[in-house]
């Protein structure tokens, strides 16, 4: 049994690298010979990798939930005692499964992408299907000839056990009694879709990049290639936000530091890719509309895909570790090479059509639409370039210890020890530019395309601007005297303040002219300019993330003590009082110690929370999960960090006070509703007469 | 009188002697200091890391590494070690990376300057850029015909229709 799904997924891997390969030829045959027939070919060969790898994927599946430890992913990753549920999610919880789950979302966006309708831009067709098929099938070499997921565990006569995928001469199948078990710290909801969601946002973005590519390689450098990958990019970075911020609420629940972001290294991986795409949304727009930025797009179109495929090699090469590990690792010099020749390629395609991708018209003036999202996007790549920067230097100093090796009077410089850039670094650097990201996202809306003047954005922006400054003056005459805080508030409150307006003032506006109830008007407003209300939904709930963001990081306080049973600890107006302590077994091989602590704010009990340690057996590994009382106002944050064994008589608890946070999170869903508004599909039957309207205005000018 | 002069030189050096040993003597007859708080503790060890658990900072790490270092951050406190020795006499057995943020020396520098300075450069290219942009649109109609003699067979076919439909 186990060797038909070893062989059958095995086979299927292979089969859809060599389909891939083969697309990659076919395409560039029927391009360059012109034939059609060997164009679908290829199209059809790209459309055949989502059924092969739904195969592979099935066979990964099946050999989890039905525990064969005699293959070395699923004895890594599994063990008897998890639930079904889990084993299905172990297919992305090591580095084999996960490529092979990475191709498999990938070959999803390439049958999507392969079944469009291709008439009005056929000439895209080939150079989409190679770029999308290469960067497949540099994924499936990786999952085949280095981190197969079908090796099988092997007794050598010599009495070692190893995992290889064919049998050693005189070897006998090795089937351990039970696996080690995922990763605890994996088995946390947010975490089971945090992968997908990540992956989806990278493979996603495969898309814009190689219609980017096809439209460099062909010459065919208008607007068109950003408008058919519109709804892409949105998507793309809905999933990229989405795994960001499933990754935060991960690291909140299941780290039990009190926080929802570490600038940890794989989180910055994360992140990067992100902080490119951003800009890129919105510089997109002034390409559509003033035919501006296309060099510009086409370069951030290439970082995005860069960082996200050097986002994927931070995490899968081990470099993180150490560079020595990344130096003895496989796929490690395979993903930097990878990453060199794609950027080298794409900057040189770039290269050659500079001269047409030129300006079609003027910039007038710095207060206008395009101006602000200039701003924007240098600000955005600002704290890319801070993040890449405390990203890479760890890596660069323990990598240029050999420069002191050569040069012994430069050992001191270049000692080759690894440092660490810590969120303190981050915070400091980046803080100021997220700050003038907020204004320029509060103003940005109010100004015109083309220019504005002052007087006439003063006319937009004074209402919702008067109408910020109450929030500040409450502030200061309730007694808050931290101006960076004040600031950060009034910040918040002027961008919300203008977004609402945006909504407010489009709605009353039809609502007056048709005499309809306001609020089925600004329904309609919406349905009728999904993207840019989209957008203003987007925007209000960054806003709202925002708010969550300054409350944890200006004002969260913490403190930790050991109490004695029936003992308290104070915080702010919060108290707690420990109540017992009780370990016990479970039935999936856990031992828990779990506290129950009273919580009481200004006196009054106001909930029981339970504090708890989980010690995994099978993989030796411990997981602390804090006891959480969440309310719009704050939340309040409690970690068992020891307690004396047997007795249970005394316990050491760390506790947080966290105000505002969950506005992050219900922001966060804003966001992803706005997202949606936005990408929901088209019919682009809907657009075509528009299209028509543009092009004969075009012969005409 | 030189003699007289030199005695009370002698004297006064043998007072300010006298004097800080007494002080030293006082001080370090003000008795044990207060054993420092969880909170004291974490303060120092929330800018450190050890070098085993990577990217987990040293004041929520459960190790058992980390909990005897952050015993021993109490045991240097009470003995009345200030915070900047601490991370010094850490610096010093572990290397750097103990310090959440690479101290400010030598190539360190790069990461504090790299940044600004790559903003500072992108404002400039902005600013230039942007001037550049205002010039009158006949001067990039120029650059724009200029670069007609790159463009491929396709569009070349293109604008040709669009004229012939015209």
């Amino acid at each position: 049994m186990v060797d038909t799904l070893v062989n059958v997924g095995f086979g299927a891997l292979v089969l859809t690298f060599l389909t891939s390969l083969y697309g990659v030829g076919a395409a560039l045959y029927a391009y360059f010979k012109k034939q059609n027939r060997w164009l679908d070919s290829a199209r059809n060969a790209m459309m055949l990798s989502f059924p092969l790898l739904t195969i592979a994927a099935s066979m990964i599946v099946i050999l989890l939930v039905q525990n064969h430890f005699e293959v070395g992913y699923v004895a890594q990753v599994t063990s008897r005692s998890m639930p079904n549920y889990l084993k299905v999610t172990a297919l992305w919880g090591g580095q084999p499964g996960s490529l092979v789950f990475w191709s498999w979302l990938m070959s999803i966006f390439a049958t999507a992408i392969a079944l469009r309708d291709w008439k009005r831009d056929r000439e895209f067709l080939p150079w989409v299907i190679v770029v999308v098929l290469v960067t497949l099938a540099f994924f499936l070499l990786l999952g085949i000839f280095f981190e197969n997921p079908f090796r099988r565990l092997w007794l050598t006569p010599g009495g070692s056990v190893e995992t290889l995928f064919l049998r050693p001469a005189g070897a006998t199948l090795y089937v351990p009694a039970d696996g080690q078990g995922l990763n605890p710290l994996l088995r946390h909801p947010g975490m089971i879709i945090h992968p997908p969601m990540q992956y989806l946002g990278f493979v996603s973005f495969v898309i814009p990049y190689a219609f980017a590519m096809a439209a460099l390689i062909t010459g065919r450098t208008d607007a068109r290639w950003i408008k058919i990958t519109r709804k892409w990019t949105l998507w793309a970075w809905l999933f990229l936000s989405m795994g960001l911020v499933l990754g935060m609420r991960w690291a909140y629940d299941v780290l039990g530091w009190g926080g929802y972001w570490g600038w940890d290294p794989v989180e910055n991986a994360a992140l990067m890719p992100w902080l490119a795409a951003t800009p890129f949304l919105h510089s997109v727009m002034i390409q559509e509309k003033r035919g501006q930025l296309k060099r510009w797009n086409m370069f951030l179109v290439i970082l995005t895909y860069d960082l996200m495929i050097f986002g994927t090699f931070l995490v899968r090469s081990g470099v993180l570790s150490s560079v020595h590990s990344f130096a003895q690792s496989a796929i490690g010099p395979l993903f930097f090479a990878f990453i060199a020749i794609t950027f080298v390629a794409s900057i040189y395609l770039l290269s050659r059509r500079w001269g047409e991708l030129h300006t079609e018209t003027r910039m007038s003036s710095w207060l206008s639409r395009e101006g602000f999202f200039l701003i924007n996007n240098l600000l955005f790549i600002g704290i890319l370039v801070v993040v890449f920067v405390g990203v890479i230097y760890p890596i660069m100093t323990e990598a240029l210890g050999f420069v002191g090796d050569i040069f012994p009077s430069m050992r001191a410089t270049f000692t080759g020890q690894k440092v660490t850039v810590g969120p303190s670094y981050y915070e400091r650097a980046t803080g100021p530019l997220w700050a003038g990201l907020l204004f320029v996202m509060g103003v940005c809306p109010l100004a015109a395309w083309g220019s504005s003047t002052w007087k006439s954005l003063g006319k937009n922006l004074w209402r919702p601007a008067a109408f910020s400054v109450v929030l500040p003056v409450v502030l200061i005459v309730t007694g808050m005297r931290n101006w960076l805080a004040i600031l950060a508030f009034w910040l918040v409150a002027l961008v919300g303040a203008v977004t609402l307006y945006e909504f407010y003032k489009g709605a009353a506006a039809r609502s007056r002219r048709s005499g309809t109830n306001f609020f089925v008007e600004l329904w309609n407003l919406v349905a009728r300019n999904r993207r840019r209300y989209g957008g203003y939904m987007i925007h209000f709930g960054i806003i709202l993330m925002a708010l969550g963001v300054v409350g944890i990081e200006m004002f969260q306080t913490e403190t930790q003590k050991t109490v004695e049973l029936g003992e308290s600890i104070s915080l702010g107006d919060y108290s707690i009082t420990y109540d017992s302590l009780a370990e016990f077994d479970t039935a999936d091989n856990r031992n828990v110690s779990r506290a129950v602590v009273s919580v009481f704010k200004d006196g009054d009990k106001v909930d029981e929370l339970y504090p708890r340690r989980d010690y995994f057996y099978e993989s030796r590994q411990q997981m602390t999960i804090p006891g959480l009382r969440s309310t719009m106002e704050d939340d309040f944050y409690i970690i068992l960090v020891d307690w004396q064994p047997i007795s249970t008589q005394r316990a050491t608890f760390k506790i947080f006070h966290n105000p505002l946070v969950n506005w992050l999170w219900i922001g966060s869903f804003i966001l992803i509703a706005g997202t949606l508004v936005a990408a929901w599909p088209e019919r682009e039957v809907e657009k075509m007469p528009l299209v028509a309207k543009d092009r004969r205005a075009s012969v005409r000018t | 009188m030189r003699k007289q002069k030199r005695w009370i030189v002698l004297l006064v050096v043998v007072l300010l002697a006298g004097l800080i040993f007494t002080a030293g003597a006082f001080a370090q007859d003000d008795g044990p200091r207060p054993t420092p708080s969880d909170d004291e503790v974490n303060a120092i060890a929330r800018n450190m890391y050890c070098p085993v658990c990577e990217n987990i900072p040293l004041d929520v790490c459960g190790t058992q590494a980390c909990i005897q270092w952050r015993q021993q951050i109490k045991d240097l406190l009470e003995e009345g070690w200030t915070e900047q020795q601490i991370y010094d006499y850490f610096e010093e057995l572990y290397g750097e990376r103990v310090l959440a943020e690479p101290p400010r020396r030598g190539l360190n520098w790069l990461i504090y300057i790299l940044p600004p300075a790559a903003f500072v450069a992108g404002a400039i290219v902005l600013y230039r850029g942007f001037r550049n942009w205002q010039k009158p649109i006949e001067e990039m109609e120029d650059a724009a015909v200029e670069s007609e003699a790159g463009k491929d067979e396709y569009v070349s076919r293109l604008e040709e229709e669009l004229k012939n439909r015209q």
